[in-house]
């Protein structure tokens, strides 16, 4: 097992993170205290090829694998979660639904356009009332002549008010037995008549991102527009959210590697009785406590994107990855907040907005406590993978690089 | 026998580099033992004045070839003239300034004479009949010290203000060879020459001068009665202060920075902020007026080579890592600061 | 056009460099493509975009700097070649412009080579102009922007950056060229060429290969050496008057040489 990176993937993580610094970094706080997504960040991720990184060349990807899509999460959170945030909707929900479950004319349709940045994919399942409880979601989907008609409201969604294509969930079969089995996922387009959206704000975090809700009233969309059959929208969702989650794992990770960085720089600089409070072990101990809460959050979500590539069902891995280090986040930003004393409770630095953003995290794509009881199903049994009709394809570099 | 040093007198515009009279200076200090004579090299087109100018400050005799070819700068030109001089006089030591137009010279004569050149010498020390010349590396994290053993001449620029320059002396003497060069039509043409653009950037100015909070801090001033508003007389009041502060900024060539304070007071806008959230600077030398030395603004420029504080309380925190302090009122010091830097650099 | 941009491969200038047993050394700090030449590598893939044609890396370096080689790869160069013999081992500019030199001969029908203003480790900036006088092009150096280039006419128009003042030169071509960084913001790798160069081979060619002798160099370096600690006590300058005071603190300054 050799846990190195390749030469490729460092060459990859540079770009990012150069891009990060020198065209996110200067003016995130900016962002940040305006809660406005700066309009330049997704044409840029767009052109750079980022919104299209883990897809093949033949759908107009990048040809890279699902551990680069993590490393690229990484990089992008440690500067900020917004950017993240957009690579777990486009790509991770989206995107890589359209490569498990469309079809070939979908993919074309669809998958191309996202992948080349042309158009911004977000991911419509959460409802004003439905959170935890995804069956329990209220939006119709009723088979009129050759289409389905939409009815619903979403909300919390990342992209609401920029996203061309939205995967919408909905309910086709009110008298399902099992409302597990009513729903079914379509691939909405935002411009289609009657679709109605608008900001959030006001969020304790995530504030240079766009988060808002999404309505349809009576929108029409051709049955080509389903993605799988009728009825498996409950499960493509889970899947959906094996990707999404593996996206909100790593970018997590960089969290902590930022409060970590912001923790270790400040804690050299700052004086207090005669020296670098870097000195005092009740600080060391707080940047022991993120080194090893970073190092182990990688680790896992390096494997869960390994256990990708291999086409291996990763349900459990990449939840165990996404619950530890959404946790450990919101821990070492309060950590790294602590360090900075005053001035880390102050926006004059970036700490405070770390642990903002890091709170998102263990509530979106499964609450925290939704994977605790994942992971006890899955210890003792009582929860096991079904097979899916369609898996998320393995990483095959012919295939990947036309 | 006591060898031959050769200082070559940069120019622009009919007048020498300033530097070039430092290069003499050092050509002088490097004894009796090393030289037989310092003979100055000019070349170019209407610069005898530069040789004459040569001997006052020390030059023992002075070479001057010139041509209307060589009225403009070119490095092809200029150094088959150099080499041609070099080869017939055989110097042990070739001198120059450090600049773009000797860098270039330095390395070309270096190639046509197959010897070593030493740009940016800070020190230099004679070591068994060599010059031993010590440069800065690694962006002058390092210094290292450079030889020609044997090659002849050996050729070392020396760094601009690292080396005293001499005081010149009307009455003294010496003998100038004028004759005319004969270069090859150089290849290249000077099309023509364009003003640089206003303004010193931030992260690479070698100067900075940077304001405060405390520039807004003098009740002298009286705002203009159109002014009624509190917290506008206060940022007027602040911007005669960063006024003061570019014109000490002028005099020095320097960047004007300024602290986050006076920045979130709306005294100045966010691109010339220095510190934490704003520009990391390492200048050679930082002043900062009005400023008390937060953290914050520490983390921005603490790396300067030399830090300078001016500051009205004499227990301002930047006084605790400033090289040289000056408890004062800027609105005073910076002044004249101004006028002895104007007088004395001469800029 | 046939186009050359000739980098370096060098710490990254964040890295702590201290002198152990009279070596330089940088921890494990990582090496990179030498800043000032990302931007040569951007002008000269700026100037085949222009006119086409293709751009060759050449790196004169240890086995690692292929890594160098793969960044100008990856941000867009169609070719790298690696330079490297035992005879380069104590080389001044003397040598490492004879080399590249040679390579550049070898290479044949060259119209341009590009150069970074200096490497960010020796910090000579006198490679470029070196090897222009070996080869007997013109040497264009600190050029701010290429104003254009005709390849019809076989000419290119620069903008130099003096410390007076901007030149405007016109040479004809082959020509040798060193930027600054107001030449414009290098690019990044974009994926596919962080692909291409991750699978690229480089060839690497010895002296020998060159049919190039190299030469002895002319300078040795008897020790290198941290800079003297600076005394951090605060002198405080006092004054009968404030001219009184800013004279003395002019002193001061122009004393320690500061200015």
């Amino acid at each position: 097992m050799d846990f190195r990176l390749s030469p490729e993937y460092e060459m990859v993580v540079r770009m990012v993170r150069d891009f990060g610094q020198k065209e996110v970094a200067p003016t995130i706080r900016e962002a940040d205290r305006r809660q406005e997504m700066a309009p330049h960040i997704l044409p840029r991720m767009g052109e750079l090829g980022i919104l299209g990184i883990c897809l093949p060349e033949r759908y107009g990807g990048q040809g890279f694998d699902y551990v680069s899509l993590g490393l690229v999460c990484e990089e992008l959170e440690a500067v900020d979660t917004t950017l993240r945030v957009v690579m777990s909707v486009h790509m991770g929900l989206n995107s890589m639904a359209l490569l498990q479950w469309g079809t070939e004319e979908q993919r074309q349709a669809f998958l191309v356009p996202q992948a080349k940045g042309e158009k911004v994919a977000g991911f419509g399942l959460t409802e004003p009332g439905a959170g935890s409880d995804v069956a329990g979601m209220a939006s119709t989907a009723r088979r009129h002549g050759g289409d389905y008609v939409l009815n619903g409201e979403k909300m919390w969604i990342s992209l609401a008010t920029k996203a061309h294509h939205i995967l919408w969930f909905a309910r086709t079969n009110p008298d399902a037995a099992d409302p597990h089995d009513g729903l079914s996922a379509f691939l909405l387009e935002t411009d289609s008549p009657g679709v109605t959206s608008g900001d959030i704000h006001g969020k304790l975090g995530v504030r240079a991102g766009s988060t808002g809700w999404v309505n349809c009233q009576d929108v029409r969309v051709p049955t080509r527009n389903r993605i799988g059959e009728e009825g498996e929208g409950f499960r493509i969702a889970m899947s959906c959210l094996d990707n999404g989650r593996y996206t909100v794992a790593a970018g997590a990770t960089g969290l902590i590697r930022a409060c970590l960085d912001a923790g270790v720089r400040y804690a050299k600089d700052r004086h207090a009785f005669g020296r670098p409070i870097a000195g005092f072990q009740l600080i060391q101990q707080k940047l022991a406590v993120m080194v090893q809460s970073y190092e182990a959050a990688r680790l896992l979500y390096l494997r869960a994107g390994e256990m990708k590539n291999a086409g291996l069902r990763n349900t459990r891995e990449t939840s165990l990855a996404k619950w530890f280090a959404t946790d450990a986040s919101f821990a070492a930003a309060s950590e790294a907040i602590q360090i900075h004393g005053a001035y880390g409770y102050s926006d004059e630095y970036d700490v405070e907005r770390y642990l903002r953003n890091a709170r998102g995290a263990m509530i979106y794509e499964g609450t925290s406590e939704i994977h605790q009881l994942m992971q006890a199903g899955y210890a003792l049994g009582t929860r096991k993978d079904a097979a899916l009709r369609c898996e998320l394809p393995a990483y095959d570099p012919a295939i990947w690089r036309g | 026998m006591a060898d031959k040093i050769f200082v070559y007198i940069d120019h622009y515009n009919g007048q020498a580099v300033g530097p070039s009279w430092e290069a003499v200076g050092v050509a002088l200090g490097l004894g009796p033992s090393l030289s037989s004579g310092v003979t100055a090299l000019v070349v170019g087109d209407g610069v005898r004045g530069l040789a004459e100018e040569a001997i006052t400050y020390g030059a023992t005799q002075a070479i001057v070839r010139e041509s209307a070819e060589l009225k403009d700068f070119r490095p092809e030109p200029y150094a088959d003239v150099v080499t041609g001089i070099l080869k017939e006089h055989q110097p042990a030591l070739l001198l120059m300034p450090t600049t773009g137009r000797t860098r270039e010279l330095g390395a070309m004569v270096a190639v046509d004479l197959e010897t070593g050149v030493t740009p940016d010498a800070i020190s230099l020390q004679v070591d068994q009949g060599a010059v031993v010349a010590t440069r800065p590396i690694y962006a002058g994290k390092l210094l290292t010290q450079e030889v020609a053993r044997e090659r002849r001449p050996q050729i070392v620029m020396i760094r601009t203000r690292a080396f005293p320059r001499p005081s010149p002396d009307a009455s003294k003497k010496g003998a100038v060879d004028a004759a005319a060069a004969a270069p090859p039509p150089p290849a290249t043409q000077v099309l023509g020459y364009k003003a640089s653009e206003a303004g010193v950037s931030l992260t690479d100015a070698g100067v900075i001068v940077s304001g405060g909070r405390g520039v807004s801090n003098n009740g002298r001033l009286t705002p203009p009665a159109e002014i009624t508003d509190e917290k506008q007389k206060e940022i007027w009041r602040a911007q005669q202060g960063f006024e003061l502060i570019r014109q000490l900024a002028a005099s020095l060539g320097a960047a004007v920075g300024a602290s986050r304070a006076a920045v979130d007071a709306g005294y100045i806008p966010y691109v010339n902020q220095v510190g934490q959230t704003g520009k990391v600077v390492s200048p050679d030398l930082y002043i900062a007026c009005g400023i008390s030395g937060a953290i914050q603004h520490l983390a921005g420029m603490r790396t300067s080579k030399t830090i300078v504080a001016v500051n009205k309380d004499a227990e301002a925190p930047i006084f605790k890592i400033a090289r040289f302090g000056v408890v004062g009122d800027l609105y005073d010091i910076v002044p004249a600061m101004t006028e002895v830097f104007r007088t004395r650099l001469g800029k | 056009m046939n186009i050359v941009v000739c980098v370096k491969q060098t710490p990254d200038t964040a890295a702590s460099v201290t002198v152990e047993g009279g070596k330089v050394t940088w921890g494990d700090a990582p090496l990179v493509l030498n800043p000032w030449d990302e931007f040569a590598v951007e002008q000269a893939l700026r100037t085949k975009e222009a006119h086409g044609g293709k751009v060759t890396a050449i790196s004169l370096g240890p086995e690692g700097a292929r890594e160098a080689l793969k960044q100008a790869l990856a941000m867009g160069c169609e070719e790298a070649i690696l330079l490297s013999d035992p005879a380069y081992a104590s080389a001044d500019t003397l040598v490492v412009s004879a080399a590249l030199a040679a390579a550049l001969r070898k290479l044949e029908a060259v119209d341009l080579a590009f150069f970074g203003r200096q490497a960010v480790d020796s910090d000579t900036g006198v490679t470029a102009a070196q090897v222009a006088r070996r080869l007997g092009w013109p040497s264009l150096t600190l050029v701010a922007a290429v104003v254009a280039v005709d390849p019809q006419a076989r000419t290119i128009d620069v903008e130099r950056m003096l410390e007076e003042t901007r030149q405007q030169v016109r040479a004809p071509l082959p020509a040798v060229v060193s930027v600054v960084k107001e030449i414009g913001e290098p690019r990044y790798p974009s994926f596919m060429g962080i692909r291409k160069a991750s699978k690229a081979e480089i060839p690497v060619w010895s002296a020998a290969d060159m049919g190039f002798s190299v030469p002895a160099p002319a300078l040795t370096w008897p020790a290198i050496i941290a800079p003297p600690k600076v005394d951090t006590t605060c002198e405080m300058i006092t004054g009968d008057s404030p001219a009184a005071i800013a004279a003395a603190l002019a002193d001061r300054l122009i004393d320690e040489k500061v200015l």
